[in-house]
């Protein structure tokens, strides 16, 4: 930097009754050109910033990771000792078989709908107004968000099939079928963070967010493969559930693991997986700018 | 000479209200400009409009030549904010805040952390650097945003209320850090309450009243509109008040009562004023409790400027000199 020598600033007093001062001004140096926007590698650099944010903040409170771990283990439990019984009556095979992969994709469900709710924190707390004055892109929040929250799912996943296999159940099938088994729960834990993200930027208070994300997945889940077989239900709730996108990645999933027609859940998956970013993407990053 | 903000006509409008109603700014680079005003007065809204976080209703605003509305990218790569409440992340340490900034203003990892230590060392945070945000105390998440708003070498820098909570040592401090900025070339928009951070600050002065600038200049020119020194005279027995000022008023000196206070206050016009009124209060033999002179304050001249008169005028008497 150079100092331009005694340029007279603008006269101000340095205490009451003080004459004007007469300070040297200290030009900075030119500016440089400026771009009027972000690339896409320092869009991903940021991104991955506010990721780490995000898991520290995850490290920091690890409490936050209960619903998303213990939770089912729970509800395992209870479906196993308590429902099991009456659901899986004298059908052939195992109810813990059938269950397990099902409470894998309900982990997830459960797990994702954190998505709107920390971003709705965020927006009430003062850190977006610091995030809004850089130079970054707005989407980097929201990606960030979404990366620390797949990393945040996979966890949840590795620890509900860490804790299946305790309790005993075998997978029938391969390495390389388990694995794509939690790569298909995954995508759909990832579709529906973004359902969430839109949810939370689209609703004001972090508390309705949660209430809401509760209320829509409920049709979801329960009108679905995930806990019982469908063949039980009457014949609407049998088509709902059928079409329903938990029954088929929960059907990719128990077929992945435990042997069975793989090809149609699979495929009727990754439809709706693609089909849902396909719209909660655009939709949440509209709001986002907006907000 | 080159202007770091420029700002003309600016409005915000919320609805029918006008929250911000056509202010004009200039702050010439490496000055600092202090924006006074009330509770309400559209300070706030001014600066976020600056930072570019919420879009002016109308008028213009630059910040080095680049326009807030039409080029909020560029604008951001030039300005630091700290903001009314404090921006920082509660739930991981101060350290980690720091370093994301640093991270997203595309420092590589190494200098970014770097970074971090020399601005905890600054602000006097080292300590608790590793601790969360949360943590803290208000004074220390205030340094904390401020750190977090000099990360970047910012060439504009917006503070708002920057040291509304702090203790006097830390207030001195930023009063420090601030000048340290503006010797290194930086362009600084304070706003505050209080005049004397003005006057300690400030390049010059912008009074602003419901979304209006309504004064402006340097806080000497701003202090010269209310008037000179005073004397202040309080009689030890309250009721000896009519006597002191007729005391004074044969020493052949105008001023006023006020009985409220208890005190009879008189301006300073001529060099010998002071000593001729000691001197007639001794020889009148009234006992006093106190004598003192006082400078208006800037308070005061803010008071006067945007109509909010202290009470207490209507409880004061007049007198004249007996000649
Ligand atoms: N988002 C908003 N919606 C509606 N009105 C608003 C909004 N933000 C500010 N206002 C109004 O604009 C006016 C100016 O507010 P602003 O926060 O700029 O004042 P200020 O000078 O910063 O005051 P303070 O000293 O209390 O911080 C106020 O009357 C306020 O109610
Ligand atoms: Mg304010």
């Amino acid at each position: 930097m150079s100092t331009a020598t005694s340029a007279p600033s603008p006269a101000g007093p340095q205490g009451p009754g003080s004459s004007p001062r007469l300070r040297p001004v200290t030009v900075p140096p030119p500016l440089p050109p400026l771009s009027p926007r972000v690339g896409l590698r320092a869009t991903a650099r940021h991104s991955f910033a506010i990721a780490r944010r995000n898991l520290l903040q995850v490290r920091n409170d690890p409490g936050q990771l209960l619903d998303s771990t213990l939770m089912p283990m729970i509800f395992t439990l209870i479906f196993l000792y308590v429902f099991g019984g009456a659901i899986w009556g004298g059908r052939e095979g195992d109810y813990k078989q059938f269950l397990l992969p099902g409470i894998m994709v309900q982990t997830i469900m459960f797990a994702s709908r954190a998505t709107g709710f920390t971003l709705s924190m965020d927006f009430g707390s003062g850190v977006m107004d610091r995030f809004r004055a850089l130079p970054i892109a707005r989407s980097a929040v929201l990606s960030g968000r979404i990366i620390a929250d797949v990393c945040r799912l996979l966890l949840g996943q590795v620890v509900m099939l860490t804790f299946a296999l305790v309790i005993g159940f075998s997978v029938k099938t391969g390495v390389l079928q388990a694995i794509a088994a939690v790569g298909v729960v995954l995508l759909y834990g990832t579709a529906l963070a973004w359902v969430s993200a839109f949810i939370g930027l689209m609703v004001k208070s972090p508390n309705t967010v949660q209430a809401v994300g509760f209320l829509w997945m409920i049709p979801l889940q329960f009108g679905s493969s995930m806990l019982v077989p469908t063949e039980t239900m009457t014949p609407w709730l049998r088509a709902f559930a059928e079409a329903n996108p938990t029954t088929l990645v929960t059907d990719a999933c128990r077929n992945l693991l435990i042997g069975g027609p793989v090809a149609g859940p699979l495929a009727g998956s990754l439809a709706w997986c693609l089909g849902l970013m396909l719209i909660a993407v655009p939709l949440s990053i509209r709001q986002y700018r907006r907000r | 000479m080159t202007m770091g903000i420029q700002v003309e006509r600016l409005e915000k409008h919320y609805g029918d209200h006008k929250a911000v109603n056509g202010v004009d700014l200039e702050v010439p680079v490496g000055t600092v400009l202090g924006l006074l005003g009330p509770n309400g007065a559209g300070k706030t809204t001014t600066v976020r409009m600056l930072a570019t976080l919420i879009p002016p209703s109308g008028g213009r605003a630059r910040v080095c030549g680049y326009d807030v509305a039409t080029q909020p990218q560029q604008v951001r790569q030039l300005i630091g904010l700290t903001g009314q409440y404090a921006a920082v992340d509660q739930d991981i340490s101060g350290r980690d805040n720091l370093y994301l900034i640093a991270r997203l203003l595309d420092l590589p990892k190494k200098r970014a952390w770097a970074r971090v230590d020399e601005l905890l060392e600054r602000f006097d945070l080292v300590e608790a650097g590793g601790k969360l945000a949360r943590e803290y105390s208000g004074g220390m998440r205030r340094r904390l945003d401020l750190a977090a708003s000099l990360i970047g070498n910012p060439r504009v820098i917006y503070l708002d209320e920057p040291t509304t909570g702090l203790d006097p040592r830390s207030r001195n401090a930023l009063w420090d850090v601030v000048r340290d900025l503006v010797a290194e070339g930086s362009t600084v928009l304070l706003t505050t309450q209080y005049m004397e951070e003005a006057e300690a600050l400030a390049d010059s002065v912008v009074v602003m009243d419901q979304g209006m600038v309504i004064a402006k200049g340097t806080a000497a020119e701003l202090r010269a509109r209310v008037g000179g020194q005073t004397l202040r005279v309080k009689p030890m027995r309250p009721q000896d008040l009519m006597a002191v000022a007729t005391t004074l008023a044969r020493a052949r000196l105008a001023g006023h009562v006020d009985h409220e206070a208890g005190l009879v206050q008189l301006p300073i016009s001529g060099p010998n004023d002071l000593t001729i009124a000691v001197r007639a209060i001794a020889g009148s033999g009234l006992a006093v409790s106190g004598i003192d002179t006082s400078i208006p304050s800037l308070d005061e001249v803010f008071l006067t400027l945007t109509q909010k008169q202290r009470g207490g005028v209507e409880d004061t008497i007049q007198f004249w000199r007996i000649e």
